[in-house]
Parts: C-alpha cells; structure tokens; sequence
C-alpha cells in the first residue's frame, strides 16, 4: 500500500431524534485501523464527534460499528482490508436505539444478563475450598467466556433487528451465555425453562448470522444455541424423557 | 441527588471487589464508571494475577510471594501490604472460582499457574492470555446480583468534602452532559491508571490519572509517583499500534528477546541481586520454561525495568529492529516442540490474533518487533495498609491508584491479585467506617464552583483545540520524564508544564454537551497535569537510579535513598510539595523471611 493515501469517509452524526451521513477525508497511511481515521477526524476536523472505545486491541467490545454496512470492531478493521477507491461508510450499530453519532444504547443488553440465574456451584470438593476440574470439561465453557461483549451478534440477529423482539428474546449473546452456565461443570441451577418459555430460544432459527459477526469467532451457533435447543426438547418434549421425569417425581 | 453510604469510583477490578464486599455487608453503594460496565483497563490485562498457591511447584508460599515481591520493589514497598497480598491472594483467587471464573488447569484439575518475571515459582493463575477479561466479567456478573447500583459512562470531577470529611462527589453524566452530585459516607477510589500522560502506553483513554489528582486535590498524599512501570513489551510497528501490550507470557512461553544481530542479549548483563537465580545458558533457561525445578529462569523473565533498559540499551545502540524496537520470537520453539504452531495459538490466542489482525505478522512463524512502552504506576494515593484509608477521613483507594505495595518495581501479575486483595479490604473497611460515622452534608459552594470550572470551555468555542494540548504534553512527558532521565531534561519538563497550565486557561469546546469528546478531554486534561507535575517533581528529588526510575545523571541506587519513601502534598498555597517519609519498618518476622529467601 502507498505510505499514504486520501480516503473519503461518510460518518453518520445525529440522535435519536434523527441525523444524516456527513462527509471527511483524510490521508490514511500504512497499518491504519477505522477507529484511528475516526480518532483522526475527532482530532482535527469534528472534535464533538462520539464514539466508543477502550482498548484499541480488540478485547474490549466497545467500538462496535458497522463499517460499509458490516457489523465489526473499529479497532480491528485495518483500512487496507477495505476496498481502495471507495467512500468509507461509518454508522452505528443499527439495532439500537442511537445515543448520538456512533454511541448507542446498549443497556437492553445488561438489563437480560441481570434475569438470568446466576452460577451456582456445587459444594467445594477438597477441604481448602477448591474444586478439581479437567481441562477437557472446560475448553467449551472457556470458548463461550471469551466473549468480549461487544454485541455485534445482537445487533446482527433478525429477532432483534428486523422483529424486534427485545422482550421474548435474549438474542444470541445471551443464550451463549445460558449455555456457558449450564456447561460449566461446577454449576447446578437448572435455566432451561426459563430458555424455553422467557428467553425465547424458539425464535432462533438458525442462520448463523451471528456466529459470522463475532469477532472472538465463537461458534455462537452450532456449540452453544443448538445444544441448549436440544437439552430444551430432552426435557420438555421428548416422550421418553417426561416420563422418566413423572417417575422421579422432578 | 444520589444518596449512598460508600461510592465506589471505578469499575475495574479494583472497584467491582470494594463494590462487592461493601455490598455484602449490608451498607448501600454506588459505583461510577466512565465507560460500560466490563469495559475497564482491567480488562485488556492478559497474563495472570500471582498468587503463591503452589498447584504447579509445591515449594512455592506466602513467605516467597513476599520475598519477591519485596526485592522487585526495592525494598521501598510497604512491607504491611505485601504480607496482606501475599497470604490472602490464594483465597481471593479460589473465590473467584467459586463465582464462577474458569481457570486454566493442571493434569491434576486444579489451578494451572504459569512463570512470570521476578517470580521465583510459576505463581500466575491465568486464562490463556485473557485473565483479565475472565477477572472482570467474574466480578461483574457476580457483583450485578449483590445490590449495588451502577452507574455508566459518568466521570467524577471533583471530590466533596465537609471539614475534611468526605461528603459525596461530583460529576457528569456523558450521555446528557449535565452535572451530577452524589452524597456518600465514604468514597472508594479505584480509578485505575495515569498512562494517558505519555504518548507510547498501553493503557486506554480513561487512563488519565483522574482519582490521583482528585484524591490530591482533596487532601490526600501521591507516594512513589516517581515510579513509572515501562513495560518492555509493547508493539512497535505499524505506527497506529504503537504501545499496544505484547503479554510477558510470550517470554513465560519461551519466547526470547533478539537484536538485529541475532543475538540473546539478555544474558550480557545480569544484575547482581538475580545472579544465582538466571539460567547460565540458554539450554537451562529452556528447561526453566519447561517446568524444570532445578532449572533456573532465562534472563529475558528479569523484572521489567530491567528488560525494558536492555532493550532501550540495544536500540540506542544501533542494534534494533527496522522500526526501532528489537525482536521478540516465540517461533523457535518449534526447534523444541512438535505441533509448536497450535501450542503457540492455544497458550496465547489474544497475542496470535492481535498481531496477524493489526500488523500481519504470524508470531508462530515470523518475530515479532517489541519496545518499551508507559504501561503501570506504582504510585499512588498513599494509604493505611491494614485498611486503605487515605489520611483524608473517609476516602479509601485500591488497585493501581494506591500506593504501598508495588514499592520501585512491580512485579507482574501483582496487580490482577493486587485488585482482588485490597479491593476486598477497601470495602470491608468503607463500610465499617460508615457504620461508625454519620453523613456529613455536601458543602454548595464548591459544588457551585467546580461546576463553574468544568463548564468554563463551552464560553471559547474558538479557544485552544484541548487535543492539541493533550498531545503537547504527552510528548513532554514521553520525551522529558521518559525511561531514561536526568535533572536537565525534567526541569525544563516544569517548565513546559507551567506552560500547559495557562494554555488550559484558555481551552474551548464547541457543540453540544451530550457525549462530546472534546469537552471531556478538556476535562481530563487538569488530572493529567497534576499527575505529571507529580511525577516529575518527585522524580527530579530523587537522586538515584532503582526500579522504575533510572537517572543518567544518577546510575547507582544510592543506600541513603533507599530509606524514604517521596510524598507529594498540596501545600494551603495551593503548590505542591513533595517531601520525604521514611519507609514502613519491617516487623523482625517478616526481615527473617526476607533473609531465609536470600
Ligand atoms: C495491556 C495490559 C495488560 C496487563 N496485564 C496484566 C497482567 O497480566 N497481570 C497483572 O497483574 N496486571 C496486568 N496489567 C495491569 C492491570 O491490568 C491494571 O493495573 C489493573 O487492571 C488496574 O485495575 P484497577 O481496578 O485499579 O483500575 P481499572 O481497571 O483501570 O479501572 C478504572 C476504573 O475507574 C474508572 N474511572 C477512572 N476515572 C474515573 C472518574 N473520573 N470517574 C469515574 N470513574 C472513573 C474507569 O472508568 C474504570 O472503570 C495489565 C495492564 C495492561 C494495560
Ligand atoms: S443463529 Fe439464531 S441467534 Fe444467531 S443470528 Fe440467527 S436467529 Fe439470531
Ligand atoms: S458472542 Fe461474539 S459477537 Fe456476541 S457479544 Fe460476544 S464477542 Fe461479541
Ligand atoms: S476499542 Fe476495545 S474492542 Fe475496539
């Protein structure tokens, strides 16, 4: 790539009352991420432009955006993996309600985390309090906990975005997580009915939408939605299994 | 008006664990934070948090924690705060298992725990190279069930106190940009760190030293602030990476530090105090690595000020890397190991990903380049090391923003169950402290004040752009007070930050008050000045060179120096004065176990 180059962005500023795309440009050079242009504009050209950001390493999920239509981290998307002679488009994440500019408000997201029944363990297994687990019982649960929470899945998931069913359905942040408390060896509360019946996983068709987003490339769908659908039919649906169930009187 | 018994500012790992146990023991507590919840700097934190539980070397104990964490500090910690740390950051840990964090482990399914610099043992508890993350969203998941009340993207301003009581604080509301004002018994500090003040760090926005400068402007004492932790380890290229953390478990892994010659430098110089404690050649130090008890460390796990002044060493030398740092290489290890390429992915997944996204490199093929970058202060608020208190009745600190326990030189991974340990006690003792003393009320007139300042640049819409000098002093900083100083350079530091202070007379946002960046860096930027006035006065008074603080003009640690601790106070004409204290007595117990690890 040249040392440097000019690029025209097309940033959308306003609130919820409404905005519209605003147009910049500026001399992007080698290794340059969005969220640096974005910085760049702030600096010099918009200084009352908001975004969010931490870390600028990807391991904090606060600069979600969607970058020429795309859901993705600003601090991850590196200008040179964007095509060269085109505008630049920067909007929010669309599934949200906006705040102003890039900034919306995400906090549907913390008010379902706050339903969910919170891990419960066993009783410790050795005297100094602590538990024996096997790396292998764990590496599923450690694949759902690297989720960074950005919700760029929740933002992408038709439920949400198309039909807004923000309150029969937890989107698939949120089952991922369900599914990484019921997979967690220690733990011994019981969530699927609430998945059932609350939570709406029955929404959930499967189109992996999500799973393609995911910056932490978890497999949102076929390791943590399917099976909790599967553990859902097991217990409520499954001929066999609810009669098993009436003998043990559970 | 809010109303609360403890305010707890800042929800990183310091301020969630204060948040919890003030919670728990029934007295109502607010936290503020200026970004979402889950979201601060202690979730970039990859490594591990050190904790003497012995899982993996069973020699490992309370007493060798203290010992280490002693001779990394240099003797200047406070000796009171490194036993704390050391005897109760195993339970903090397994009580984090407890509510739900999942460890790496062992073939024997416990706690896995990995080598880091200036630990005697593999010590670190760590999930691959995100513990941090694992850290906070333990904390928070369990804490949003505790009772307490969060309150998102707000940033305190100023600290209220009534008599030199603390009476609540004030602050604003980023989504509406309108002040706010919490009433409180007692306030927690947890606010984390100052890197924001240097231009190559890896620390985030919020890193601008806010609590330290809040806390000193209220009466509090800034110890140790000379001690700036650089850590050797930062990328280097491209640019716009610059300063972003490249984890000390790549060199816990094997990984090892090369110059443009090919050359391990590391093993040229090797400080006295570590001598019998470094492999003597390469071959050792790779067995170190793999878990071999009689083996000891290879150089590149020295303490960090030490590996970051070899590295600037080689760079000034001309035996750098192209873009001015030098080779970090994790890849050779497949000389040793089969499959070493997945082994690589698997034990640091985060450093894979951040270097084959950001700079294109393939660390399980290819070097990576590396240098220092600003990354942790060891200064602090100065505070009681049984109960966190700050000599300011009712303003408690934990995590990085207090002092005491890191001394000259932190040791990694001290700080994740630094966070754990005090945050614990902080809470635990804010919220004895409000049991036992009635509310004091908010005094008007410096709320009126204060609100008046913060407001004051939206009156320039063409004043001075607050980036411009933010940039200003960062440069300062990093060029004056940087890894390398001497008594020259940081007066005519002073003197540009005199300077800094009357363009700020003059800073002025336009647009709106919701959520505009600009306002806030004008905001930020009084917090960063003070920090760094601090840390370079303190740094100018002393005369030495140990842990963080290397002075050209000053190479060798002087005995005299190592007897008093630098405190910086405001004085009642509003200057700040940094005078001398004398370091905590060692208890005699505790000199037996310093001399027993000798
Ligand atoms: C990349 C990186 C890797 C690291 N790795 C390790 C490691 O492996 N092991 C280890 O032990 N240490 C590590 N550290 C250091 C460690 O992460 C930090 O020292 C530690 O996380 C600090 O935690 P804290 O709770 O004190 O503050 P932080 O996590 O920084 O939290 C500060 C909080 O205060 C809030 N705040 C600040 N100012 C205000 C204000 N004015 N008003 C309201 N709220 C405010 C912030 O919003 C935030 O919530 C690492 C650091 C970095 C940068
Ligand atoms: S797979 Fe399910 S949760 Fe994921 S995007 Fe599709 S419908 Fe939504
Ligand atoms: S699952 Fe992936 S996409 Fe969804 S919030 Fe977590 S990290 Fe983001
Ligand atoms: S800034 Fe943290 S993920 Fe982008």
């Amino acid at each position: 790539m040249d040392p440097s180059r000019r690029v025209q962005f097309r940033i959308w500023r306003g609130d919820k009352n409404g905005g519209a795309f605003q147009n910049y440009e500026m001399n992007v050079s080698e290794g340059m991420v969005v969220l640096d242009c974005v910085h760049r504009i702030q600096a010099e050209q918009a200084p009352d432009l908001a975004c969010r950001w931490n870390c600028k390493a990807g391991k904090c999920g606060s600069c979600s955006a969607e970058i020429n239509g795309k859901p993705c981290l600003m601090c991850m998307t590196r200008m040179d993996t964007l095509p060269p002679d085109q505008v630049v488009t920067v909007e929010p994440m669309r599934s949200f309600p906006s705040i102003r500019d890039l900034v919306t408000d995400v906090s549907w997201n913390f008010r379902v985390k706050k339903k969910i029944k919170p891990f419960k363990p066993r009783k410790p297994d050795n005297a100094d309090g602590s538990w024996t687990m096997f790396q292998e019982d764990i590496d599923r649960v450690q694949e759902f906990r690297k989720c960074i929470e950005c919700f760029l899945c929740q933002d992408v998931c038709h439920v949400v975005r198309d039909h807004h069913k923000e309150e029969e359905f937890i989107g698939p942040r949120f089952l991922m997580y369900t599914a990484a408390l019921e997979m967690h060896p220690l733990d011994t509360e019981d969530r699927l009915a609430d998945l059932k019946d609350r939570d709406g996983i029955g929404y959930c068709n499967i189109t992996k939408c999500c799973t393609k987003v995911c910056p932490e490339h978890i497999g949102i769908t076929d390791n943590a939605i399917i099976p909790m659908k599967e553990r859902v039919v097991d217990q409520f649906y499954d001929p066999l299994t609810r009669l098993f169930r009436m003998f043990k009187g559970k | 008006m809010h109303e609360h018994d403890v305010i707890v500012i800042g929800a990183g790992g310091a301020g969630l664990r204060a948040a919890i146990e003030a919670s728990a023991a029934g007295v109502k507590v607010g936290v503020i934070c200026k970004s979402l919840l889950g979201k601060a700097h202690t979730v970039m934190a990859e490594g591990g948090m050190a904790a003497a539980m012995g899982n993996v070397d069973d020699r490992d104990n309370w007493e060798v924690h203290f010992a280490d964490t002693m001779r990394g500090g240099q003797y200047l910690n406070n000796p009171i705060m490194v036993e704390h740390h050391a005897k109760e950051a195993p339970a903090r840990v397994l009580e984090l298992e407890s509510w739900g964090a999942v460890f790496d482990r062992t073939k024997e399914g416990k706690i896995l725990q990995r080598n880091f610099g200036g630990h005697r043992y593999p010590r670190l508890a760590h999930v691959g190279d995100r513990t941090g993350l694992e850290l906070i969203r333990t904390l928070q998941d369990h804490g949003i069930h505790q009772g307490m009340e969060v309150f998102m993207e707000m940033t305190v301003v100023s600290l209220l106190t009534t008599g030199g009581r603390i009476s609540g604080v004030l602050g604003y509301d980023r989504e509406r940009g309108r002040m706010r004002i919490w009433k409180a018994k007692a306030v927690i500090m947890a606010t984390g760190g100052i890197g924001k003040s240097f231009s190559v760090t890896s620390n985030s926005w919020e890193c601008t030293g806010d609590g330290h400068s809040l806390a000193y402007h209220a009466g509090a004492e800034l110890m140790d602030m000379e001690f700036v932790q650089f850590h050797p380890t930062g990328m280097v290229w491209p640019p716009s990476v610059r300063g972003i953390l490249v984890t000390e478990g790549v060199r816990g892994e094997g990984g090892v530090l090369r110059n443009s010659e090919g050359k391990r430098f590391m093993f040229d110089d090797v400080p006295e105090a570590y001598r019998n404690q470094v492999a003597k050649d390469e071959e050792e130090g790779w067995r170190y690595v793999c878990g071999d008890k009689n083996a000891n460390r290879p150089p590149e796990l020295l303490t960090r000020d030490h590996v970051a002044r070899c590295i600037n060493r080689e760079i000034k030398a001309g035996r750098g890397s192209p873009h001015g740092g030098v080779f970090l290489d994790i890849g050779w290890i497949k000389e040793k190991i089969p499959n070493a390429s997945e082994h690589i992915k698997r034990k640091l997944p985060s450093m894979y990903h951040q270097f084959m996204q950001l700079a294109g490199v393939d660390i399980t093929q290819e070097r990576m380049e590396v240098g220092p970058t600003t990354h942790y202060v060891m200064g602090g608020v100065a505070v009681d090391g049984d109960t966190q208190m700050s000599c300011v009745p009712g303003l408690f600190a934990a995590g990085e923003v207090t002092a005491g326990l890191n001394g000259a030189n932190r040791l990694g991974g001290n700080s994740l169950s630094d966070l754990i340990v005090f945050g614990k006690l902080a809470g635990e003792h804010a919220a004895k402290f409000v049991k036992s003393n009635a509310a004091v009320e908010v005094d008007p007139a410096q709320v009126e004040a204060k609100t008046r300042a913060i407001e004051a640049p939206f009156e320039r819409p063409n004043g001075e752009n607050p980036y411009a000098i933010q940039q200003d002093l960062q440069n300062t900083m990093q060029d004056l007070v940087g890894i390398v100083r001497t008594q020259k350079e940081m007066e005519s530091a002073l003197v540009k930050l005199d300077q800094f202070k009357a363009r700020l007379k003059n800073v002025g946002v336009s647009g709106h008050r919701e959520y505009n960046p600009g306002w806030h860096t004008a905001i930020d930027l009084p917090c960063m000045l003070t920090v760094s006035e601090s840390i370079t006065r303190s740094a100018l008074e002393r005369k030495e060179s140990r842990g963080a603080q290397f002075r050209e003009d000053y190479p060798d640690k002087s005995a005299e120096c190592g007897t008093f601790n630098l405190v910086a106070k405001k004085a009642p004409d509003g200057s700040m004065q940094v005078s001398r204290r004398p370091v905590v007595p060692m208890r005699s117990d505790l000199k037996a176990v310093i001399e027993k690890m000798k």
